[in-house]
Formats: structure tokens, C-alpha cells, sequence
């Protein structure tokens, strides 16, 4: 009979048993034989291992039986921004991995970073000191600034309102030492979607997200619209959440000041429908997944922003906000517990005021429905 | 020769240096892109350029050899640049449209499929699962396994549904496969509070670092034995930190860990915006390595939706649209109390007032 781990090796889709094999990583593939019989893992915490100087960038991982499989770390790699690389490079990394490691790649983890999987404790050094020699970085684990994930932004798509990717690169270098050095309570993830589809789940995983948005109108090009079949316009009018869209004798019509800017409608004429041209970011607080109080979406602190570089107000928000945290901040508390433990409007009263963050109507559904509290001590004189 | 503080920070490497030419020339004067056919995107530049993303699945790990395959096809096609993409895919950017045919032809006849785009089946987000992690209850790739091999045919299908459906599948409650806003979610669940086991906890272990790491709580010293612990079975939530500090407390249970489902997630502003996904199935047994029984009711989930939602609607959209009475009804999946919230974002979810739908 097929051993389970042969049988993940069947069928029409790919297979990342087949990959090990290639890359010859038969502990691996024992170990994981063994999980799949047992109906349970063989990993157990790999203990501190990392770089002299850094604190962050490799995630230890032993086996639980170390006569099949030893040490097996990862090296959790800073990817380049939108992910794009040159093969030339990617080359290059896969040699190294292959020489110090399993040759094994993630391409990438869960929040972004190019995922090289499988060395034992006595190659980190080496492999870190060539990778390093092709301008390629480790970080973000434990309680820092996590990897920043960017969308394709302006190399590839016409919808981003920001330059994701120079934004990527400015914020890595600005918080690099925070991506090294976990300082804070719990890990801090920035993501880079540069509009409101948000291909990089900011909405849902990022403490910080920097969601690419614009306030003036939507552009349209009647003409061009006019060469998608009538029904299809009808359904999107008659779809849009805020019925904010008419069409009367081949004109479309959009009442910017009803339009939510969901995307929709752009999404499905994007020959003719563009994003305006003042252009600039909504900022979410707050999301990650289930955390110490359950899984948060994001939720508004700043409904627009410009975002140009350097970039200068945008840091000054994410430094105030990670300050007040570090120092309120329980164990393993994501910055959106914090603010949710002591209320957001007082986040806003205390740590917004002093950053510039007024509180709008745009950050909430509805108002309060209970009377407790309005007031803070010393605010009544 | 260790690197001196001074030759460290300096951060991932130049994107600029990694774009292709087309996205360099053209670089934020794109006009417009169309899904031209399954995991195919035309781009057009304000200067008339075109260039073509084809997009096709990896596994979860990739071996040296393979990674090298990719590369050939894009020195061969894209000038000798690569993208990946936030949902594990790999894009070839291709400036030329008449190789698209042929870097599909290239990708498959290495075995992975091209699709993922517009209204197919997106590529499943995955964590590592029994693969290379401590704390799963379940193992999420082979489960991503099994539904792709289900849903084959889906992915590389731009029509396959009324809106596109991303599933994702996490080990355990830490959720690193983004699963509390996917339309479809597996998520792991453990059943049974750490078993703590004294000799090793005393020996190997840090009580005051373990009474901190939990998110809960939930961790005292021992009485009479300072130097282990207990663990209150009432405020754990089965979340393993403390087993990622310390091998004394184990919160594997093979005979109660498995799988739990929740649907109508969604991350995207489009419409009414983003949504968190709902339980509907607390408990499934863990079946590896085909999850027949995991694989039958996501099936018979998508084929509900596929055949009632209304066209552009996502799972979310159509449930919140005809409600959740009325789905539990359609998909026949028997409704518990553990579907119901009993925690301190409970009430928002009951329901008020005497809409809704008699069964």
C-alpha cells in the first residue's frame, strides 16, 4: 500500500512532495510521512537561533525526532517590493540555498517574505553572510515590524493611487532596525495596497494599512463605455451599493458625492472608468487575525492622506501610534487590541489629538447607542 | 567573519533594479487591462505598449531545480524577470503577445496550471500546517491539496463563478493562512487544553515566560510546585503559544484535533466592502491525506452558491443578501450552538426584532 505522503504525490495538481524529493529533503519527507499516520505534527519550537546582531529573520524549527529530521530552519527573506525579481538574482539565491540549505523556496510566507526553508543551526551564519553579499536581507519574527508586503502598484496595474513600491522601500529602510530588533509588544505589519481592491489583504492583516484611494471624481470616458454591452452597464448602475449611478442616453452618470469609491464599477469598465487624479491613501488601524480578542478587520483612522515621498507625515503618524503602544501595550497585544481595550475615541483623545488625528464621522458605521462615558477626567473644567 | 553592525540593515534589495523593462518605461502610465482568458491579463500603457501577465500555481515548496525551470521561461520569454504574486502564484510578465501561448504551453508542461484570475477559483492561501510548524491541529497543505485536485478545473476557469472565490486554510487559530476573511476557510482547531507535563516543565521551561506568553491568562504556577503549572481548562482557547515555548506542554490530541469551516469572508472594498468569515461547521475529524469528507461539503457549498448567487455577488454578499437561516436550509449543514457567538462582540450578532425567514 502507498505510503500517505506518496499518495499527496498523485493526482492532476502539483505536488510539494514531488519538490522535495527534488531537492533530496528525505527528513522532511519521513517526518511529514510520519505527521500524516499519526494525525499530528513532528515540530516542535526550534529555540533562539539567528544572525550575531540581529533578533529576528531566521524562525528555529526542530523536529521532534531528531534521527529522522534535525534542525530545519527558515530564513524569512525581505522580498524585494511587489515581489518582482530579476532571474539573474533569484538564481543566485537558489545556489546559495542549495549549497547551505535544502534548496527548498516558499514563494512567500503569509506575510510576504521570500521563505527559504530547511537549514540546520551551523549554516545560518554562512548562508546569511553570502546572501547578504547579493543585497539580500533577513527580518521580521517576534515582536517587530514585520515584513511589509506592496502590491505590483504602478510597474504593472492602473489603478494604485500611491507608489507602492517606492513607499515599500522608503518604510523597510526607515523601520529596517525595527524589522531587525523586536522591541514592542506583540509584531507591527505595514501593507501597501494601492486601491481599495486591495490585493495584498491589508484590510484584513495589517495592523497598519496604507490603502491607495483618491476624493475626486471618477473618471469616465463615455465613448469607450459605450462599447460594452448595455446590459452589462445596467447591472453595475443597478448594483452599485449607493445607487449613486445613472444611465440615460449613453451617459453615465456618477454623483461622486454619494460614491463610496468601492471599485466596482472601475473593475468591471476599467477601459473606460479610471480613478481621479487627487490622489492619496486611506489609512486602516487595527486588523490581524484572531490575536488575544479575536480576528479585527481594519478600521479607519484617516480617511485620505497625500502620500508623497519622503513620506514624512505618514512616518511621523506610524512612530507616535508604535510609541504609545510600546508603552501601554500588553504581552502579545496587537496595536488594535490596545485601542480597543482602553476605547477608540480615547486613543483619539489622548494619541490622536497629539498627532493630528481629529475624529470624523468616516471612521465609524454609526454613532454610540450607550451613555457611558463621554467625558475624561479634566476635560469638564 | 561575522558581518559588523555596520554592514547589517541593509535592507532587500533594489526593487528597480527587478522590474522589467515594459513596467519600467511604462512605470504608473498604465490605462487599462483586461482578463483575456484563464490566468492571462492584458495590460495596456498610456504609450500604446502591451504586456501580458500569465499567471499559473505553485506548489506550496518549490525545489532548487524547479525554481531555475521558472527562470528559463522567463530569460526565454520576459526578458529575464519574474513576479510572484500575494496568493503563492508565479507571473510571467510577457511583452509579446503572440508567446503567451507559448509560456502557457512552457509553465504546464512543468505541471502547474494556469488560471487564478477574474471569476475562477484564486489560488488557496496555505500555512506550512504538519509540514515545518508546532502548534496545527490540522495539516494545511494536503487539505489545499485535495480541494485544488477537486476544484482543477475552476481555477483555470475565468467563468467558473458568479464572483471569484479565495479559500484559504490554516493549521490552527493563529490563522497565518488569512483565513478569517476568505470566502471559504479550514481552520484547525485543537479541542483540548495543553497536557503539562511537570518534569519536563521544571526542567526545561520558564514559568514566568510561560505565565506571560498566554494570551489568555490562563497560566498560574502550580501550588505546592512553583516550578511547573496548570492551565485553566476554562480560559485556554487552544491557541499553542505556550507549547512554542516549552516542550512540557503539548496541545496535540490526535484522537480530538481536526477542522472547523467558516464561509463569506471577503477582503476587497468592492460593493458593501470587507467582510470577516462565519462558522459554520465547528468540528470535522482530521482525515489525511484526501479529506474526502472536507473536500464533499466545500464542494457542495460552491455548487450552492454557483447555482443561487446572483451574478458579481461573492459568497459573503449572497449569504448577508437571502441571510443565514436561509442558507443553513439550502446547504442542509445542521446548525449548533457553537455557530453562535458567546464572545464580547456577541450581541451584535443576535438577531433583533422578528425578521427572518420561517423554515
Amino acid at each position: 500500500m502507498t505510503r500517505p505522503v506518496e499518495e499527496l504525490e498523485k493526482g492532476k495538481w502539483p505536488s510539494y512532495v514531488t519538490e522535495w524529493k527534488k531537492a533530496g529533503y528525505t527528513g522532511l519527507v519521513e517526518i511529514y510521512n510520519k505527521a500524516l499516520e499519526d494525525k499530528r505534527t513532528h515540530f516542535k519550537h526550534g529555540g533562539m537561533v539567528g544572525y550575531p546582531g540581529y533578533d529576528a529573520g531566521v524562525i528555529g524549527r526542530l523536529s521532534d525526532m531528531p534521527e529522522i529530521l534535525g534542525s530545519s530552519h527558515v530564513f524569512r527573506m525581505l522580498e524585494p517590493a511587489g515581489w518582482f525579481y530579476k532571474t539573474e538574482s533569484l538564481r543566485k539565491v537558489v545556489d546559495v540555498w542549495t549549497k547551505y540549505g535544502s534548496g527548498l523556496i516558499n514563494f512567500h510566507g503569509a506575510t510576504g517574505s521570500l521563505q527559504l526553508v530547511g537549514i540546520e543551526t551551523e549554516n545560518i551564519e554562512p548562508a546569511f553572510e553570502e546572501l547578504a553579499k547579493l543585497h539580500y536581507d533577513f527580518g521580521g519574527s517576534g515582536g517587530d515590524v514585520r515584513t511589509l508586503a506592496a502590491c505590483g502598484g504602478p510597474a504593472i496595474c492602473e489603478y494604485t493611487n500611491i507608489d507602492t513600491l517606492d513607499l515599500y522601500q522608503a518604510l523597510t529602510m526607515r523601520f529596517i532596525e525595527d524589522i531587525h530588533r523586536p522591541r514592542f509588544p506583540y509584531k507591527w505589519k505595514i501593507k501597501i495596497p494601492g486601491c481599495p481592491n486591495d490585493c495584498v489583504a491589508a484590510t484584513a492583516r495589517s495592523d497598519f494599512a496604507i490603502i491607495g484611494n483618491f476624493r475626486d471624481a471618477i473618471k469616465i470616458d463615455q465613448n469607450i463605455l459605450k462599447e460594452y454591452p448595455e446590459e452589462k452597464i445596467l447591472k453595475v448602475v443597478n448594483k452599485c451599493p449607493t445607487s449613486c449611478m445613472s444611465y440615460e442616453n449613453e451617459k453615465l452618470d456618477i454623483d461622486m458625492g454619494n460614491c463610496t469609491r468601492c471599485m466596482y464599477c472601475i473593475n468591471e469598465f476599467s477601459k473606460a472608468l479610471r480613478p481621479g487624479d487627487d490622489k492619496g491613501a486611506t489609512i486602516l488601524i487595527g486588523a490581524r487575525a484572531r490575536g488575544r480578542i479575536g480576528a479585527f478587520l481594519g478600521w479607519t483612522l484617516i480617511p485620505f492622506i497625500k502620500v508623497e515621498a519622503p513620506y514624512t507625515r505618514l512616518i511621523e503618524i506610524i512612530v507616535g501610534i508604535q510609541d504609545w503602544w510600546d508603552e501601554i501595550g500588553n504581552p502579545k497585544e496587537r496595536v488594535g487590541e490596545a485601542i480597543y481595550r482602553i476605547g477608540f475615541g480615547k486613543f483619539l483623545f489622548e494619541v490622536g489629538k497629539e498627532l493630528g488625528i481629529d475624529p470624523v464621522p468616516q471612521m465609524i458605521t454609526r454613532p454610540r447607542a450607550n451613555p457611558f462615558w463621554f467625558y475624561w477626567p479634566g476635560e469638564v473644567e | 567573519m561575522v558581518l559588523s553592525l555596520d554592514e547589517l540593515d541593509f535592507g532587500p534589495p533594489d526593487y528597480k533594479e527587478f522590474l522589467p523593462p515594459v513596467s519600467k518605461k511604462n512605470y504608473g502610465k498604465w490605462k487599462y487591462h483586461e482578463h483575456i482568458k484563464g490566468g492571462v491579463i492584458k495590460h495596456v500603457a498610456e504609450s500604446g505598449d502591451e504586456a501580458y501577465t500569465v499567471r499559473a500555481a505553485i506548489p506550496k515548496y518549490v525545489a532548487a531545480e524547479t525554481v531555475n525551470k521558472l527562470c528559463d521561461i522567463a530569460e526565454k520569454y520576459c526578458e529575464g524577470y519574474i513576479k510572484f504574486t500575494s496568493r503563492h502564484n508565479v507571473s510571467f510578465i510577457v511583452p509579446k503577445a503572440k508567446d503567451v501561448d507559448s509560456v502557457i504551453k512552457d509553465i504546464e508542461a512543468m505541471g502547474f496550471p494556469v488560471g487564478g484570475t477574474d471569476h475562477s477559483l484564486k489560488a488557496i492561501i496555505q500555512c506550512v500546517g504538519w509540514t515545518h510548524c508546532h502548534t496545527p491541529a490540522t495539516d494545511s497543505p494536503s487539505i489545499t491539496k485535495a480541494l485544488y485536485e477537486e476544484f482543477y478545473d475552476e481555477f483555470k476557469d475565468n467563468n467558473a463563478f458568479p464572483e471569484r472565490i479565495k479559500m484559504a486554510v490554516s493549521g490552527c487559530i493563529n490563522m497565518c493562512g488569512a483565513t478569517h476573511a476568505s470566502d471559504i476557510a479550514i481552520i484547525g482547531m485543537h479541542r483540548k487544553v495543553p497536557t503539562v507535563i511537570d518534569e519536563i516543565v521544571e526542567k526545561f521551561c520558564s514559568v514566568p515566560n510561560l505565565i506571560k506568553s498566554c494570551p489568555k491568562y490562563a497560566i498560574k504556577p502550580k501550588r505546592g510546585n512553583l516550578k511547573s503549572i496548570v492551565i485553566d481548562e476554562e480560559k485556554c482557547m487552544y491557541c499553542g503559544i505556550c507549547y512554542s515555548l516549552c516542550e512540557g506542554c503539548p496541545i496535540h490530541n490526535p484522537e480530538y484535533d481536526g477542522v472547523s469551516i467558516w464561509v463569506g469572508g471577503k477582503v476587497s472594498n468592492t460593493r458593501n466592502g470587507p467582510l470577516l468569515a462565519r462558522l459554520i461547521i465547528p468540528f470535522m475529524p482530521n482525515e489525511p491525506p484526501h479529506w474526502e469528507n472536507v473536500v464533499k461539503i466545500v464542494r457542495k457549498i460552491v455548487d450552492i452558491y454557483k447555482a443561487n448567487a446572483e451574478e458579481d455577488e461573492r459568497v459573503g454578499e449572497w449569504i448577508e443578501r437571502i441571510g443565514w437561516e436561509k442558507f443553513f436550509q439550502m446547504t442542509d449543514i445542521p446548525f449548533s450552538d457553537k455557530s453562535i457567538d458567546d464572545w464580547i462582540f456577541s450581541v451584535e450578532t443576535y438577531r433583533k426584532g422578528t425578521n427572518f425567514k420561517m423554515v
